[in-house]
C-alpha cells in the first residue's frame, strides 16, 4: 500500500468482512431512488412557488390548523402509545400465560389491516348508534367525528410500533441486572425507575418516533371518523387532498412541504435526544 | 324480456372472450359515483346496437368515483375515451389541460347534457322534524348531512341549491345569502368527502335528520334500503343539476376510436338512451322519448340553472365560491 489513502479508504473501518465500497454504494443509491428523489421533486415543486407564496399558504389559518390538529393529535396519541405500548411489551416478554402467542399475533394486526377497513370498524364502533358509541353517548362523551375519534383512530394504528421495537430490547435485558438491583438494596421501584427504563428508553424513543411518523401521515382510517370540519377536526393529509381536487397542485405541494419540513425537524430532535441519552446513560 | 336480451349479451360476450377476437374495439368511459347502475345498463344496450349495426364487437369499461378525482386522473393520462362528469367544470380543467378541444360542450345537444338531475331531500320515516324546505335546514338543533364541496362534485350542486334558495329569499343581497348557506352549514356535523360516504353516514350511521342528495341518489337510497325507512322531501325551489359528457379529443385521435366513441355518446340521446336514463333516475332531456310511467316519478319544482345570471356559468362559480379562499371557504372562517 502507498501512501495515497483516498477518503473512501479514510472512511473504511480495519474489518475482516470485505465489499464496503460497495455496500455503501449500493445503500446511497437505493436511498436515493426511493426516498431522497421524490421528496426533492416535491420541495422543488414547492419552492416554485416562491418564499413569499409558499410562506402565505403555510401561514394560512386554515392551513395552521389543519396542520395543528395532526401534529397535536399524533403526538398524543404517540405518548399513550409509548405508555400502553410499553405495559403490553412488558407483559408479553416477562410472563407466561395461555394465549400469550395469540396476543401477541394480535398487536401486529394495526399494521396488516386496510386503513379504511380499519376507519369504518372504529367510526361503526364508536358512532352514537355504535357499540361504544351508545355507552359514551349515555355520559355525554362524543368520539365519532370529533378530534377524540382522531386520537382513537390514530393510537390504533400506532401501537404496534411501540410495542415491536421494545419487545427485543426487553428480551435482551438479563434477570441478573435486576437480582444485582436487589442485593446492592434497590428497592423495587427504584429498579423499576432506574435501572430497568434508562435502559429501554432509547428503543422506546425509537418506538415513539415511528408511531409519531406514522400517525402524522395517516389518511385513510382518520377520514371516516374524523368528521372533517375545517379548523375542528380537518388533518393536514385531508387539506391536501382538497387542494388537490381544486387542481391546486401548488397550494398541495407547499402544505406537504410543511409537513415534510415539521416531521423532519421532529424526527432530528428525537435522534438526537436519543444519541444523548445513549451517552448520558451508556449503550444498550 | 330486457332480463333475457342482458343473459343472451352475457352469453354473446362471453363466446367472444373465449373464440378468436375480430374486430373489437374498447372503450372507456370515465365517470362519477352515482352513475354505476345507469351505465351499467346503457353499456349492455349500446354494445348490442353497435354490434347490430356494425357488426364490430365494442367492449365498454366504466370507471366510477368522485368526479374531480376522475378529471384528475384523466388529466395525468388515464385512457379516456369518453368522460361522464358530475360537473361541466371538471371537463373544463381537462380542456384546460389540452385533451379537449375549447368549445367542446357547444358539441352535442343541450351544452352535451343527455340527462340532468335535481338536488332533493332525504329524511327520516315520518319526517319527525318536520322538514319541509330549505328554511328549516337552517333552524337550531337540526342535523343536516351534506358532503365537502371542495372533494365532491354532488356537494357542489347541493351548496349552490342552498344558494339559489337564499338568494332568491333575500332578493339576490349576497351578504344576506352567504350568512343564510353558511348558517346552514353550521348545522352541518360531518363532511363526508364524498356522496356516498355522506348517504352512509345518514343511513348506517343514523347521523342527522336531513341529507342532502342527488335526485337520483335518493331514489336509490330508498329503493334499496326500503321505502319504510325514508322519506324524499321535494324543496320548492332546487337546481338543475347538469352532468355533462364529452369525447376526449387527444385520446380517441391516439387510440383510433373516434367513430365508436362519438357514436356512444350520441346513444345517450337516444330513445333507447333517454329511456333508460329515466328509468334510472335521471331526468331526459328530451322527456317525450322516455317512459311517461319513469316520468311521473319526478317530482315538479322550480329549477335554477347553472347559467343563470345569479351563477353566470362553472367557470365564474367555481372561482367565486370553490376556489382556495372562496365563498366556501370564507364561511368556515372561525371569525365571522
Amino acid at each position: 500500500m502507498s501512501g495515497r489513502r483516498n477518503w473512501l479508504q479514510r472512511l473504511r473501518q480495519e474489518s475482516a468482512i470485505p465489499g464496503f465500497g460497495l455496500a455503501l454504494g449500493y445503500s446511497l443509491t437505493w436511498l436515493g431512488l426511493i426516498v431522497l428523489v421524490p421528496l426533492a421533486v416535491l420541495v422543488l415543486r414547492a419552492l416554485e412557488l416562491g418564499p413569499s407564496e409558499l410562506w402565505r399558504i403555510i401561514s394560512d389559518d386554515r392551513t395552521r390548523a389543519a396542520l395543528r390538529v395532526s401534529f397535536g393529535l399524533s403526538f398524543l396519541a404517540a405518548v399513550v402509545n409509548g405508555i400502553a405500548g410499553l405495559a403490553v411489551a412488558w407483559v408479553l416478554v416477562r410472563y407466561r400465560f395461555p394465549g400469550r402467542r395469540l396476543l401477541d399475533a394480535l398487536v401486529d394486526l394495526p399494521f396488516a389491516l386496510p386503513t379504511a377497513v380499519a376507519g369504518i370498524a372504529l367510526t361503526a364502533l364508536y358512532a352514537p348508534n355504535g357499540w361504544l358509541g351508545s355507552l359514551l353517548k349515555m355520559i355525554g362523551i362524543k368520539v365519532a367525528y370529533t378530534p377524540l375519534g382522531i386520537f382513537i383512530a390514530l393510537v390504533f394504528i400506532g401501537l404496534p410500533f411501540v410495542v415491536r421495537t421494545l419487545q427485543p430490547v426487553l428480551e435482551d435485558i438479563d434477570h441478573e441486572i435486576e437480582e444485582a438491583a436487589a442485593t446492592l438494596g434497590a428497592r423495587r421501584w427504584q429498579t423499576v425507575f432506574q435501572v430497568l427504563l434508562p435502559t429501554v428508553f432509547p428503543a422506546w424513543l425509537t418506538g415513539f418516533a415511528l408511531a409519531l411518523a406514522r400517525a402524522v401521515g395517516e389518511y385513510g382510517s382518520v377520514i371516516f371518523i374524523a368528521g372533517n370540519i375545517p379548523y375542528v377536526s380537518e388533518i393536514a393529509p385531508l387539506l391536501i387532498v382538497i387542494r388537490l381536487e381544486e387542481f391546486n397542485y401548488a397550494g398541495a405541494t407547499a402544505i406537504a412541504t410543511a409537513m415534510l419540513f415539521i416531521a423532519f425537524v421532529l424526527l432530528l430532535i428525537i435522534n438526537l435526544l436519543q444519541v444523548w441519552t445513549r451517552r448520558r446513560l451508556g449503550h444498550v | 324480456m330486457f332480463k333475457k336480451s342482458l343473459f343472451a349479451l352475457t352469453f354473446a360476450g362471453l363466446v367472444a372472450l373465449a373464440g378468436p377476437v375480430s374486430a373489437q374495439s374498447t372503450l372507456l368511459n370515465v365517470s362519477y359515483d352515482p352513475t354505476r347502475e345507469f351505465y351499467k345498463a346503457f353499456d349492455a344496450a349500446f354494445a348490442e346496437t353497435w354490434r347490430a349495426k356494425t357488426g364490430e364487437t365494442v367492449r365498454i369499461n366504466s370507471s366510477h368515483g368522485g368526479s374531480g378525482k376522475q378529471a384528475r386522473a384523466v388529466i395525468d393520462g388515464l385512457d379516456a375515451d369518453v368522460v361522464t362528469l358530475a360537473l361541466a367544470a371538471d371537463i373544463d380543467a381537462i380542456a384546460k389541460a389540452g385533451k379537449i378541444k375549447p368549445g367542446w360542450q357547444k358539441r352535442l345537444a343541450n351544452n352535451s347534457t343527455p340527462y340532468s338531475s335535481t338536488i332533493v331531500f332525504l329524511v327520516r320515516k315520518g319526517n319527525p322534524k318536520q322538514i319541509k324546505d330549505w328554511d328549516d335546514l337552517v333552524k337550531p338543533g337540526i342535523q343536516v348531512i351534506t358532503p365537502n364541496p371542495k372533494t365532491s362534485g354532488g356537494a357542489r350542486w347541493n351548496y349552490l341549491a342552498a344558494w339559489a334558495y337564499g338568494a332568491a329569499k333575500a332578493n339576490g343581497d349576497q351578504g344576506k345569502t352567504q350568512a343564510f348557506v353558511a348558517s346552514l352549514y353550521r348545522n352541518v356535523p360531518v363532511l363526508d368527502t364524498g356522496a356516498r360516504g355522506a348517504t352512509t353516514t345518514f343511513v348506517q350511521r343514523e347521523i342527522g335528520d336531513v341529507l342532502i342528495a342527488w335526485e337520483n341518489e335518493a331514489f336509490l337510497a330508498r329503493e334499496e334500503l326500503g321505502k319504510d325507512e325514508f322519506e324524499i322531501v321535494v324543496p320548492s325551489l332546487s337546481i338543475k343539476a347538469e352532468p355533462p359528457v364529452a369525447v376526449v379529443d387527444a385520446n380517441v385521435d391516439r387510440k383510433g376510436t373516434r367513430k365508436v366513441a362519438e357514436a356512444y355518446l350520441d346513444f345517450l340521446y337516444s330513445p333507447e338512451g333517454q329511456k333508460l336514463a329515466a328509468k334510472h333516475f335521471y331526468r331526459p332531456s328530451k322527456p317525450e322519448l322516455a317512459d311517461p310511467a319513469d316520468l311521473a316519478r319526478f317530482p315538479k319544482l322550480n329549477l335554477v340553472s347553472i347559467d343563470d345570471p345569479q351563477f353566470g356559468g362553472w367557470a365564474k362559480v367555481q372561482a367565486e365560491h370553490f376556489a382556495e379562499g372562496g365563498i366556501f371557504d370564507q364561511i368556515y372562517k372561525p371569525t365571522n
